[in-house]
């Protein structure tokens, strides 16, 4: 017995081994307290005997668990990533590489990648985390106003208390106002947004109540590819069916009407298309719809009956010169009431892009439009399950929308700093297009908004073949390998979807500019190694 | 309200009618069974009252209480100067600088930061948490329960308790008609639970607690309810509420080796909700972990039982419902879903970082030995001293009054009293399709402006009716709160019984 215990337990202290364990019964109705403590001796022993434990199996396995979480994927954060951090702990510990240091442009995460935060939303969430800072002369007037006004709308004057689900009432209004200017004055009604844990929590949530039926019945919900693999991850776990459209690599990226159509009609076979979610700007792709497009969109959405998402987290992240972001909302609303009145459209906006790039702070709301009543208070419902979103998030979403205005004291830091993040961003924008073109078998099409670039990859056919042979995606191949020799990590297109026979990667443009050339040199000079490797 | 909408033209494109997509009838079903009665119709119609209140319209009283959510804050409660130290300092670095803030809470944000890419409280961080984080995590149950170990891989970071309790049942929700899951919940229980289970549509399984026993678990309750349940589904998780919510027992370690000793035997999953494990009141009861417990039963048990349990920022004595912090600790998980589990997060991305950070500033509070040391334990004690007070008051008033009968609050935030609803009153309240407890918290509600939540929305026994009441609010609001409970259950009964 001692050994057993010695064996298996080592954490086990003595003083836990003095006290006697509750029998094994088989019996469920007797009086567990009156049982003798022989017989509990009695069995360990026989179990001593046997030297292995009596086996239970476990009640969770990968054989009876959920089987659509286990269809989930989700490779943003996926094995690649999983084998970056193992090597930074490799490098921590002294292990040599052929690298410093792990760069990882596999995820759009700001501040992790040097950013510096807006100093003014900054104040105003430490003013509303610690109102007593309310006395210190440091802080600007105008962060002081709005973490009162904020504050005035919380519980007990706290951020600390629950919110209404739907968000706090002025951050509410606030964004409502937010959008109406933005959209050049089309109206926003405050009961249609809903504040959200991050833009993830937002689609997830509206993609469940559109989930239902059986077989041929069962919602289909259509997605770019390549998408961001939240909505495949989603669908999955709701068991809803994955109706893919492909972009149009070769007009960079754009959404094509036919191709909409092509795949409605084909998915018509087996499901029941109800959604079609649209990102723009483009993730991973970094386009950015025309307006002539959005409209097509919408027209193809009230003809086909489809409940429109569009994910516009990205919408103050745009680069090229001739293209402007435009609103589904904005632009529905100028096809007059006919569309106005009857699309159904939920827009999403998030604090964790853009320039602010407050992940960490999962804030986010949707703006809902259209949608029955009757639907509406269940989704209400929905969210009051969860209780609330992170009331912080919600007051930096608040900041978002509200931001210094001019003739207050913190509107010219607060432009500059703001400024400084989008130019750098646009400048990374057109860098790292122009270099990685320059290198033979990638080509990339110009990043013109978000926050990624998605080049196009030429891998030899050995390199494929011995991908397969090791069943795995040929670009996660490239990608393992890159990571491997020069410590940056990215995602395999694969993760995101592609046309058959074609590979990409994702990587973000967000580390400093001299970071950037250093990581797309290395980039370059892996490619040609690899392609001259495996030719 | 869109004043563009032209009612001839409106749902007519291309010469046919535009039905809505989304409408009750193509709504996901498991959505519409869901019901979460602590922030259902009667909040609702509070909410409603207030905004008239507020618009200058008069009703009987001036103000809505609402003791309907544990939202210590809302009710007046200040937050621990400390754990706001450092959150302000993490979110604002440049304060560092500043002789006001304690060197105890500076040293703390700067090691949160430096678990924080590129030392911000922007950036994403690992979905299982903050790894420092989960560390002090780790550090902190191996105190509290006396040095049984606890690894912290096995701790996972969540947006309050509610959203690891939520991912745990996804994993297990499986199977088809009578293989699929069922989930044994107490009753009464935290409406989480069974939306939860609708929202999943797995096989809720009730085993209802013992209210002539101080609301105990009764272990025959246990195996009642499991053979009844094996008839039409796979009963595989059990979830205990301890410190109990809505009713407010406080499990003995007699109960609690019962309870794990079932598991044991029936192959259940142990889901723990033990978010109340600083608010226990009664001098004669004392919080065990389920952790704790199964560790002292031996390493067959150990080795074996999967458990899962949550810890909140929002309950104790912080109260910070709206940093949206938690954890959860996972024990016995088989690796392989462990890693579905981790995938299953990073969906998510990660839980809000302020929220990590106040949970970490719980778990590791100042020592005797730091400055800021006094001042916390005179603000921790504050709160639960005033905490065990207004428990002992609320049950005492509550159990002056005729046909009301509550239970000793050992625990937790709440009293569940079970109040004597005349036949008249139900009849009436059957024939507005309403549930009779429904009806008398709506009358209370509107005659009193005091919020709160029906029995009914957290289950109860056939034909016995209670509410749910926070003890939350201050001791003044609270004598008065109680007093007005009372003169409106008198005149109701009166009402109704014909005693005029």
């Amino acid at each position: 017995l001692v050994v057993l215990r010695g064996s298996l337990y080592p954490t086990v202290p003595d003083w836990v081994l003095n006290f006697s364990p509750l029998p094994s019964l088989s019996s469920p109705h007797r009086n567990l307290s009156a049982f003798p403590a022989a017989q509990s001796e009695h069995l360990q022993q026989k179990m001593s005997e046997n030297g292995a434990l009596p086996l239970r199996g476990k009640v969770l396995t990968v054989d009876t668990m959920n089987a659509n979480v286990k269809k989930v994927d989700y490779a943003v954060r996926g094995p690649i990533v999983q084998r970056a951090v193992q090597i930074e702990k490799e490098l921590k510990e002294g292990v040599k590489k052929p690298f410093e240091e792990v760069i990882k442009a596999n995820i759009g995460d700001a501040h992790a990648m040097g950013q510096r935060p807006i100093t003014f939303f900054r104040q105003v969430i430490a003013l509303c985390t610690y109102p007593q800072l309310l006395d210190d002369n440091k802080f600007p007037e105008d962060a002081k106003n709005r973490a009162r006004r904020i504050l005035q709308s919380c519980g007990g004057n706290s951020i600390g208390a629950y919110t209404t689900s739907q968000g706090i009432d002025c951050v509410r209004h606030d964004v409502a106002s937010y959008i109406q200017r933005r959209d050049g004055g089309i109206p926003s009604d405050p009961d249609n947004i809903y504040l959200t844990t991050g833009a993830s929590d937002g689609i997830v949530t509206i993609l469940k109540l559109l989930t239902a039926g059986e077989g041929r019945t069962r919602t289909g919900v259509m997605i770019s590819i390549p998408q961001y693999p939240l909505y495949s991850a989603s669908i999955a776990e709701l068991g809803a069916v994955q109706i893919n459209y492909y972009l149009n690599e070769e007009k960079c990226w754009s959404l094509d009407i036919s191709e909409l159509q092509r795949s409605l009609h084909a998915a018509r076979e087996h499901c029941n298309p109800r959604v079609l979610c649209i990102i723009n700007p483009g993730n991973p792709t970094g386009q950015v719809q025309s307006r002539q497009c959005i409209e097509d969109v919408i027209r193809f959405a009230a003809k086909e009956n489809l409940f429109l998402m569009a994910d516009e987290v990205y919408q103050d992240n745009v680069y090229a010169e001739g293209c402007e972001f435009h609103s589904f909302k904005k632009v529905l609303f100028e096809m007059g009431p006919e569309y106005s009145s009857k699309v159904e459209l939920a827009s999403f906006h998030s604090t964790s892009k853009c320039y602010m790039g407050e992940c960490g702070f999962r804030g986010g709301y949707m703006e809902v439009i259209n949608m029955d009543p009757e639907v509406k208070a269940q989704l209400t419902k929905l969210v009051s399950v969860r209780l609330c979103p992170p009331a912080p998030g919600q007051a930096l979403m608040d900041l978002v929308v509200n931001s210094p205005q001019p003739g207050e004291p913190s509107y010219q830091t607060f432009m500059k700093e703001r400024t400084a993040v989008l130019s750098a961003l646009a400048e990374k924008a057109k860098l790292t297009e122009e270099i990685l073109n320059t290198v033979p078998g990638i080509s990339c099409n110009p990043v013109q908004g978000a926050m990624y670039s998605f080049p196009r990859i030429t891998l030899p056919e050995r390199a494929i073949n011995e991908a397969k042979a090791k069943g795995q995606a040929p670009d996660m191949f490239y990608c393992m390998k890159l990571l491997e020799e020069s410590g940056i990590c990215l995602v395999p297109g694969s993760g995101f979807g592609q046309r058959e026979g074609t590979y990409h990667f994702r990587m973000t443009i967000l580390p400093p500019t001299d970071k950037l050339k250093i990581m797309l040199n290395k980039l370059k000079e892996f490619h040609q190694k690899f392609t001259q490797q495996y030719s | 309200k869109d004043s563009r909408v032209d009612d001839t033209s409106a749902g007519r494109l291309d010469g046919k009618m535009r039905e809505k997509t989304l409408t009750m009838d193509t709504l996901n079903p498991q959505v519409k069974a869901v019901e979460y009665a602590v922030r259902g119709p009667i909040v609702l119609k509070a909410g409603e009252i207030e905004r008239y209140l507020e618009e200058g319209g008069t009703k009987p009283f001036s103000e809505v209480i609402k003791a309907n959510i544990g939202d210590a804050h809302a009710m007046g409660q200040q937050p621990i100067t400390f754990l706001r130290q450092v959150v302000a300092l993490c979110t604002f670095p440049e304060l560092m600088d500043s002789p006001s803030f304690p060197e105890d809470a500076k040293w703390r944000a700067r090691r949160i930061l430096q678990g924080c890419g590129g030392h911000s409280l922007g950036s994403y961080s690992a979905s299982p948490g903050v790894e420092c984080i989960r560390k002090d995590i780790a550090a902190y149950i191996e105190q509290r329960d006396e040095g049984v170990p606890s690894d912290w891989e096995n701790i996972y970071l969540t947006t309050g308790a509610s959203d690891g309790i939520m991912t745990i049942l996804r994993l297990l929700v499986s199977g088809k008609d009578s293989s699929r899951t069922g989930v044994m919940i107490p009753i009464p229980q935290y409406p989480l639970y069974s939306a939860a289970i609708s929202e999943m549509d797995a096989v809720q399984v009730n085993y209802y607690l013992d209210e002539d026993n101080c609301w105990a678990l009764d272990i025959n309750e246990l195996h009642r309810a499991y053979q009844a349940a094996k008839q039409h589904c796979q009963p595989r998780v059990i979830c205990i509420i301890n410190p109990g919510n809505p009713t407010g027992q406080v499990q003995s370690k007699k109960c609690i080796e019962e309870v794990l000793h079932f598991a044991y035997e029936e192959n259940l999953f142990v889901m723990s909700d033990e978010v109340y494990q600083d608010n226990v009141y009664a001098p004669d009861c004392q919080f065990h972990s389920f952790k704790k417990v199964l560790y002292e039963m031996g390493p067959e048990y150990f080795s074996s039982v999967e458990l899962v349990s949550f810890h909140s920022t929002s309950k104790g004595y912080t109260g910070e419902c709206g940093f949206r912090g938690g954890y959860m600790e996972v024990i016995n998980m088989d690796p392989e879903v462990k890693a579905q589990l981790v995938k299953l997060l990073s969906v998510r991305l990660c839980p809000p970082l302020a929220g990590q950070a106040a949970m970490d500033v719980i778990v590791n509070p100042p020592q005797p030995e730091e400055h800021t040391f006094k001042q916390f334990h005179q603000e921790k004690s504050s709160v639960l001293g005033a905490l065990a007070e207004k428990a002992k008051l609320t049950e005492q008033i509550l159990n002056a009054v005729p046909g009301i009968k509550c239970n000793p609050v050992q625990g937790a935030m709440y009293a569940f009293p079970r109040i004597f609803i005349p036949p008249k009153a139900v009849e009436e309240a059957k024939a507005l399709g309403m549930q009779p407890d429904m009806l008398y918290c709506l009358r209370l509600l509107e005659e009193t402006g005091i919020c709160v939540v029906p029995g009914s929305g957290f289950g109860q026994k056939d034909r016995t009716y209670h509410f749910r009441m926070t003890i939350l609010p201050s001791i003044e609001k609270l004598n008065v709160l109680l007093g007005k409970v009372r003169d409106f259950h008198i005149s109701f009964l009166k009402e109704y019984s014909g005693l005029e």
